[in-house]
């Protein structure tokens, strides 16, 4: 389903990534950790297609297409997703009109008002989000978590192929992880979404259980494999993970 | 990804929505330029008393005498002598649709009047170049006492009222633009509501240049009696031409005690239009006046929503929205006068600019010593779309009284990479996620409007693609 191959990535002519492989097929979870400034946001934001990053070599194939040709928009509704570590708050913008417009260029179709909103509730009831929320607008003064619960909300309403989670867990508390881990593994269950948690800490692979487990250090992936190997993280540390 | 260039294009189709003219067919003409033949031959078409011809010739005198200002815009090439001041498109004004002729029929039902007239509003005036050529009110507000007329059918009506308020407010010697309003001046509203009457529905008035080289001098009279309410809203939109076209209006509006008055105005007029206008409003006490102005028209507009707050509690407010394309400056604003204690105010005020169009903030809050525990709010924010455009930020504050209470918030924003690429990563375009971020900056003040211009106005935020799709 995606396919990363060799990719080396730069910002302002500085090597972030420096020769990424990753291959998450349909319904795999795969948890990718690393301490600070090992070049996992970067790999998620030129993922999605951030403009600033630039990629100086490899390869990244998506259902069998050449996502590195895809401006953002397109690798949105080709079925990538990315629930940012840091979304941007959108004035003026009312919340369900927003995702109305974004589901019905994602299916296809259209989905009028009334319709689009038992639809939106139904996903907000799975997420604990009040109603209210709807007529609110788009991140605007909301909390930490509140933000993390609408990017969840957004990937519900979107149901993608592949979904990046940039430590979606940071800022947390245990009763709002466990309300996102619902939502990321009933997707995963339900519509075969491969998704890559991007992580610093080993709590949040507690309640979504990952099939593989990559440590990234410098820019690299250092090690590969299943669940125990977050088991060993939690016992040594990056530190025991050298290049 | 494709490094496109997308920008957004208020009004990308004006041309054919608004930019048709109809042949001009005029009953009657004055010549070109101004002098005082032509101010009295006005005074003397529309047969007035000798009192306001006077009035018209004092402040032909004080326009003559007035330097052009140069505090704002760029005024220099304004050519008073290429103007034509005075247009009398037809006989009289008609109250039956099917009596308007037919150009000037096409030409409103072209810009979607008189059919939402049926639907929304509780009275309509349609002018056409220099005069009103429509007027309905329904008949259950014509039975309350309710006035709603062409100014200058309400002079011959009620020629007391004009001697105790006409040129009270806004004085011809105002400014230059005041004085050549009331030199010239022709049609406009005349509105009265009675003590207590309540008008749920809005009054709407239509104002269209056809003319080539047209000078339209419309003036609003507006008095809202004790304990009454009613809004008001004002459309404005004219033909394309090269030559340049000058509207310059003056509206007063007296907001008695108790009562209080909206009065909204979407402003489209053509880019070769000087939109320069001096709109004011005195309250009494625990009166409240709204001013919603909306700039999205004009090669320049200079505008400034005033509200004197001479009774106690009186509480004045302006929402103004600009948006500044290609060759264009709105500088708009308002000003607040709080004269007596416990007076409230609030300006919020949001312009866009894009294409290299200009916007500029310009606002007053006088707080004089009489005016014990005055409260003011003032938010100005702009939202600039590419580097070729500009907004500038003119706050003046006078405060002559220690208990004033008074905020003011400014910001100045671009639109942000890292909220377009928010945007774009749930599968909208770049222009489509353009669209969204200045349709969501302007939304507290088009959930202001009434509906019909509300989707007027988040249509003509229209999307245009520029430079190449890579």
């Amino acid at each position: 389903m995606l396919k990363i191959e060799d990719l080396h990535i730069n910002i302002e002519g500085k090597e972030i990534v420096k020769g990424i492989n990753l291959e998450i097929a349909s319904g795999e979870i795969h948890a990718l950790m690393g301490p600070n400034g090992s070049g996992k946001s970067t790999l998620a934001q030129a993922l999605m297609g951030h403009p600033t990053y630039e990629i100086t070599k490899g390869k990244v194939t998506f259902n069998g297409k050449n996502l590195l040709k895809m401006n953002p928009s397109e690798r949105s509704l080709a079925g990538l997703f990315l629930s940012f570590q840091y979304p941007s708050e959108v004035l003026g913008v009312n919340i369900a009109n927003f995702l109305r417009l974004v589901y019905n260029k994602r299916v296809k179709k259209t989905l009028y008002p009334a319709a689009f909103r038992k639809l939106l509730k139904e996903k907000m009831e799975i997420l604990d989000m009040k109603e209210e929320f709807m007529d609110r607008y788009l991140n605007e003064g909301f909390s930490g978590g509140e933000k993390k619960r609408m990017e969840i909300l957004q990937m519900l309403i979107l149901k993608p192929k592949i979904a990046i989670l940039d430590e979606t867990d940071s800022g947390l508390d245990i009763d709002a992880l466990k309300i996102v881990s619902k939502g990321v593994t009933l997707l995963n269950k339900t519509a075969k979404t491969g998704v890559l948690l991007i992580t610093h800490y080993t709590r949040l692979l507690n309640h979504i259980k990952p099939d593989k487990v990559h440590v990234m250090r410098n820019g690299k992936i250092v090690k590969s494999g299943g669940h125990e190997l977050a088991n060993e993280l939690e016992k040594k540390g990056y530190t025991a993970f050298e290049e | 990804m494709t490094n496109q260039k997308q920008k957004i294009n208020i009004n990308a189709n004006y041309k054919t929505k608004y930019g048709f003219n109809v042949a001009e067919n005029y009953v009657y003409k004055t010549e070109k330029g101004l002098n005082e033949e032509v101010v009295k031959k006005i005074s003397e078409m529309k047969d007035e008393p000798k009192w306001m011809r006077d009035f018209r010739l004092r402040a032909y005198k004080i326009f003559k005498e007035k330097p052009m200002p140069t505090w704002g815009g760029d005024l220099s090439k304004i050519d008073f002598d290429n103007i034509f001041y005075y247009l009398k498109p037809t006989d009289n004004q008609k109250r039956d649709w099917e009596d308007v002729p037919i150009e000037m029929k096409e030409t409103f039902e072209k810009l979607g009047i008189p059919q939402a007239e049926r639907q929304h509003l509780a009275g309509v005036k349609a002018q056409f170049d220099s005069e009103v050529i429509y007027g309905s009110l329904l008949k259950e507000l014509e039975d309350e006492g309710i006035i709603f007329l062409g100014t200058d059918e309400a002079l011959k009506k009620y020629p007391e009222i004009f001697e105790e308020y006409f040129g009270k407010l806004v004085p011809p010697s105002d400014n230059k633009f005041s004085a050549l309003n009331s030199a010239v001046w022709s049609g406009g509203s005349f509105v009265y509501i009675p003590k207590g009457a309540h008008v749920k529905r809005p009054l709407q008035a239509y104002f269209r240049i056809n003319a080539q080289n047209m000078g339209q001098f419309e003036r609003t009279l507006i008095i809202a009696d004790e304990g009454s309410y009613a809004s008001y809203v004002e459309g404005c939109s004219a033909p394309i031409y090269s030559a340049d076209s000058l509207h310059s209006a003056v509206v007063e509006v007296f907001v008695k005690k108790g009562a209080r008055f909206k009065y909204t105005t979407i402003q489209n007029w053509s880019n070769d239009v000087y939109n320069l206008v001096t709109k004011r409003a005195k309250v009494e006490e625990d009166g409240v006046m709204e001013w919603v102005d909306g700039n999205l028209g004009s090669r320049l507009t200079q505008k400034y929503p005033s509200c004197y707050l001479v009774g106690e509690r009186a509480h004045g407010e302006v929402l103004s929205i600009a948006y500044g394309g290609k060759g264009q400056h709105q500088d708009a604003g308002g000003k607040i006068f709080h004269i007596s204690p416990n007076t409230t105010s609030s300006i919020i005020s949001k312009s866009v600019s894009a294409f290299g169009g200009r916007t500029s903030y310009r606002g007053l809050i006088y707080v004089s010593p009489s005016a014990k525990n005055a409260k003011s709010r003032v938010e100005c924010d702009a939202l600039i779309l590419d580097a070729e455009s500009r907004s500038d930020t003119f706050p003046t504050m006078k405060i002559d009284e220690s208990s004033a209470n008074i905020e003011h918030e400014a910001t100045v924003s671009k639109i942000g990479e890292e909220k377009l690429f928010y945007l774009m990563s749930r599968g909208l375009t770049e222009t489509e996620a353009m669209s969204l971020i200045v349709s969501g900056f302007i939304e507290p003040i088009v959930k202001e409007l009434p509906l019909e211009y509300a989707v007027e106005l988040n249509r003509l935020i229209e999307l245009e693609m520029e430079g190449s799709v890579g």
